[in-house]
């Protein structure tokens, strides 16, 4: 709607054809998260025509947010390591290996939960750090990295845990601080949780800290040509290592908040968080290539996929509807991306 | 006058070849030092070895009379050695402020810079404009435009601006007008008189004969590893230098060392 | 119920007799769909305590994940290739396993079925499973009876495992519709019927998460939902979480299949009302003793009468037994359960 606005008062000024596109293309390139906030609104007004008060009620759209909370804040670490030009496969096992490790290291060992808290989150960072490393010092594709990663992170998660699910009761009686991000409160029919709650917080501080810190700039600036940035004073190898810890430690936030959402410690969730992020990642407008698209986009995209799941489940249509519509929409926003990066000389 | 940036007797090898065999250097504050050389004599082994991208087997090199050993080109950055490469080491999809900083980005005051590190962007933003406009290269309608919607020339400007904005001593560029026009390469020499009028020696390097002749002082002519002669364009015609970088003529002696 | 256990149990003893005479050098082969669900692990359990028992050398295999048909058509290659006497087998591709299962039918091996059978059934010498089917017509039954005259108009939300629909999911689904009292449309596919008491069929990848968002979006076409099916536990206990995320949790029917430990202690605290329990661990050492009895005399297993495959047998379990429809109660189901 916005880019229609926008559209018009240009069309009045310059009769150009070309002239409007170019400007479109202009305001792209300036606000990557525009597309994705034109298509997530679009797909809201419609689902709300359709449905009514069943779509459109506080409770439902509050429920879309709780239900894109985990993608929401994984997709956050996924837009760190991918701004660097990177992607990271291993996300949704360190989650898992990090939630794992909270409830093992509190039923199996009798630690106090905020220890085993800690304990979770460490390792998350940790895993996250030799990530890093690999790919800054070693020079290995985070691809080959990542992809190694996730099977290691994955099968120490089945060793160690043997499989065994630690259930809500158990945990909400005996360590209610693994629960935490499960917490909820009303405000008229609109049910929030505390892990919705953490990861607004979390995408907008990202979204500052990219913005207006050095860090930041320099998170893009290594995406956008890593030799560029090497040569202009950029500290290639500490901003790498430092994105990939940091994406493992919010991974680890991911595992805590997926035991608030799930009730249970589960070792067979999140198994396809990976996926689900390089998804809300592409269609939030962010270039694969690296150096490009904002963390917002990134959060409208996981919301496009949460609107659209279950809008059309409430008009009854089949589940694989929904992904044939989400394949499309990934694949028109990498269209787009290209059509961005191509510059009219 | 004592030289700026000296180098003495640089070797460095890789496995069996030998691309500086003992090579001395000097700059002269507030001078333009062509330096030429065909292919593989070893010039731009040289030229890494003084902005610290490569680091010497042997031999020392001195600014301002003390010796320094850098080991990598963002030290050589720090003595107030910058480098226009020419692939400008720039991040396209960047704004113009944002890559004039990177690496030296300037914090708020206050709490706001120290306890949540927040850049001053407008600050930067003042800077940026008011170097480009200084070395006139502002023909840039909008300083956050990002670096790819510029045109060839436009970037080299903005590099050159970089290089020259941060209290430097001694600016290197390699090939600067290699990628460019007749008219952008037109820009882009008056930008490096311009540059040189404000007391900063430029080191030169390019296979644009007309061009090296045209803005140095004086032209360090490589050959072999070594440096065979310092000529002054006045001197001598371009004929003769592509002579002596080939080898086809000898230098008059007198011109062969320090010059 | 507790007669099909009994039965189940008496030709174990009967098998075990049989097959005593086994020579040392036999070896068998166990292929599971993942090394990793517990329901897998207690089956390799009962299996490796059983062969060794007997003498028998077991090799066990696994896919990567729910679904690596490549690994298991390798494992079964490898069986042969090791001149393994039988193999048992839970496909991951019921249908595209079948060529590969000939072939270790051909070179000489026993083929058993576990858990879930080939597609066509008969492409495996014998199919020692769960009575899916009985064991949805159990909890449906139990839903029925418990709500009494409320079950005309209950509220009835369908959690499934995935939209491609195994064989297992459908049959669950479509036996807990039975036993509840809705006509069935298409009994090979879940989602057709058209009872006004159902409000939605979703899918829950038989996990937490799943189930929960599953729930939710049930919850979204319809709050008051007041019973729900499950395709397993880990799914109900997602399902109460969204529940109880709307204050519902104490005025909802959960069922479920499966009989896992920690489901069944999810009965014991009223997460769940009630499941369906299936034994693995008896799947697995039957099978192991059915390759024993045919490398000693070349006999075949047979099937249970009236249906196509050996029935390991299933048993309801819940703290809330109703009238006309058996049950053990948890403490009997958690000396049962695995995983």
């Amino acid at each position: 709607m916005v880019a229609n606005a926008t559209d018009e008062t240009h069309s009045e000024v310059e009769s150009d054809h070309n002239g409007i596109i170019r400007k479109f293309h202009h305001l792209l390139h300036q606000t990557p998260a525009l597309v994705p906030l034109i298509v997530l609104s679009l797909s809201i007004m419609v689902f709300g025509l359709l449905l009514g008060s069943k779509f459109f009620s506080p409770f439902a759209l509050t429920l879309i947010l709780q239900q894109v909370q985990i993608v929401g804040i994984v997709g956050a670490a996924q837009t760190l390591v991918i701004l660097t030009a990177g992607i990271d496969l291993s996300v949704g096992a360190i989650m898992v290996f990090s939630s794992v490790i909270m409830g093992q290291f509190t039923f199996r060992y009798g630690l106090p939960p905020s220890v085993a808290v800690a304990c979770g989150l460490l390792c998350g960072s940790l895993i996250g750090c030799i990530n890093g490393w690999l790919v800054a010092k070693m020079k290995l594709p985070p691809f080959i990295v990542t992809l190694g990663m996730w099977q290691i992170a994955l099968a120490a998660n089945f060793l160690y845990s043997a499989n065994e699910t630690i259930r809500s009761q158990d945990i909400a009686a005996e360590a209610p601080l693994l629960q935490l991000f499960g917490t909820k409160f009303n405000i008229g029919g609109a049910v929030f949780t505390v892990g919705v709650i953490f990861m607004v917080c979390l995408v907008l501080f990202l979204a500052y800290v990219l913005k207006h810190t050095a860090w930041g700039r320099h998170v893009y600036a290594v995406g956008d040509d890593r030799e560029a940035a090497g040569l202009s004073g950029v500290n290639v190898n500490f901003t790498l290592v430092s994105v990939y810890t940091i994406a493992g430690l919010i991974c680890a936030f991911a595992g805590w908040a997926l035991i608030g959402r799930i009730g249970s410690v589960s070792p067979t969730s999140g198994q396809l968080a990976n996926i689900e992020s390089i998804t809300a990642v592409v269609i939030g407008g962010i270039s694969l290539f690296g150096g490009r698209g904002s963390i917002l986009g990134m959060f409208f995209g996981a919301l496009i996929v949460g609107v659209f799941s279950l809008g059309l489940r409430l008009m009854g249509a089949d589940a694989q509807w929904t992904y044939l519509l989400i394949g499309t929409l990934i694949i028109v926003a990498v269209a787009l991306d290209q059509w961005i990066r191509k510059v009219a000389s | 006058m004592e030289p700026i940036l000296e180098a003495r007797g640089l070797v460095k090898r890789f496995g069996r070849v030998t691309a500086l065999d003992n090579c001395d250097f000097e700059l002269y504050p507030g001078e333009i030092l062509g330096v030429i050389g065909d292919n593989g004599a070893g010039k731009s082994t040289l030229i890494k070895s003084l902005s610290g991208a490569e680091i010497p087997d042997e031999g020392e090199v001195f600014l301002e009379g003390e010796a320094v050993n850098f080991s990598s080109p963002i030290d050589a950055r720090k003595a107030g050695i910058e480098t226009v490469y020419q692939t400008l080491a720039m991040s396209p999809a960047l704004a113009i402020a944002d890559n004039m900083f990177m690496g030296r980005e300037i914090r708020k005051k206050g709490l706001i810079g120290q306890l949540f590190r927040k850049l001053d962007h407008s600050g930067m933003q003042k800077i940026a404009h008011e170097k480009l406009t200084d070395l006139g290269i502002m023909t840039i309608q909008n300083i956050n435009q990002a670096v790819e919607t510029l045109s060839g020339g436009q970037r080299q400007g903005v590099a050159v601006a970089r290089a020259a904005a941060f209290g430097s001593k001694v600016i290197i560029m390699d090939e600067p007008t290699a990628a460019l026009g007749v008219k952008e390469s037109r820009r882009v020499l008056d930008l490096i008189l311009d540059v040189k009028s404000r007391g900063i020696p430029i080191i030169l390097i390019s296979h644009n004969m007309p061009h090296v002749f045209e803005v140095s002082d004086r032209i360090h002519v490589h050959r072999l590893g070594r440096r065979l002669c310092v000529i002054k364009p006045d001197d001598f015609s371009m004929s003769d230098a592509v002579a002596f970088m080939t080898g086809a003529k000898k230098p008059p002696s007198e011109f062969v060392g320090t010059a | 119920m507790k007669k099909l256990l009994t039965t189940a149990a008496i030709s174990v003893s009967l098998m075990a007799g049989a097959s005593s005479v086994s020579a040392m050098d036999i070896s068998a082969c166990l292929i599971t769909k993942t090394d990793t669900n517990p329901f897998f692990v207690k089956m390799r359990e009962g299996a490796t305590a059983k062969a060794k028992e007997m003498g028998i050398t077991l090799k066990s295999y696994a896919g990567k994940i729910d679904g690596d048909h490549e690994t298991q058509v390798a494992a079964i290659e490898t069986c042969i290739a090791d001149g393994a006497k039988g193999i048992l087998i839970t496909a991951s591709d019921t249908a595209s396993i079948v060529s590969t299962v000939a072939q270790a039918r051909d070179a000489g091996l026993l083929v058993i079925a576990l858990d879930t059978p080939l597609d066509p059934i008969d492409a495996a010498d014998s199919t020692f499973a769960t009575d899916n089917f009985v064991a949805g017509e159990l909890i449906g039954q139990w839903a029925a009876a418990s709500l009494g005259a409320d079950a005309a108009n209950a509220k009835i939300g369908l959690l499934n495992i995935n939209v491609s629909q195994p064989t297992v999911g459908v049959l669950r689904n479509q036996g807990f519709l039975q036993g509840f009292g809705i006509d069935l449309g298409d009994p090979n596919k879940w989602g057709d019927e058209d009872d006004s008491r159902i409000v939605g069929n979703d899918v829950s990848n038989g996990n937490e998460e799943g189930g929960r968002t599953g729930m939710e979006n049930l919850l979204a076409i319809d709050p008051m939902i007041n019973v729900v099916y499950t395709i397993n536990e880990p799914a109900a206990a997602g399902a109460y979480e969204a529940l109880k995320a709307i204050g519902r949790e104490n005025d909802v029917l959960i069922v479920s299949v499966d009989g896992g430990c920690p489901g069944v202690q999810n009965i014991k605290d009223g997460v769940i009302g009630a499941t369906s329990q299936q034994y693995p661990l008896l799947m697995a050492s039957l099978g192991v003793e059915a390759i024993a009895a045919w490398a000693a005399d070349g006999s075949k297993p047979a099937n249970t009468p009236g249906k196509n495959f050996y029935d390991t047998g299933v048993a309801l379990i819940t703290d809330q037994p109703a009238s006309g429809v058996d049950s053990i109660d948890t403490d009997e189901g958690m000396s049962l359960c695995w995983g």
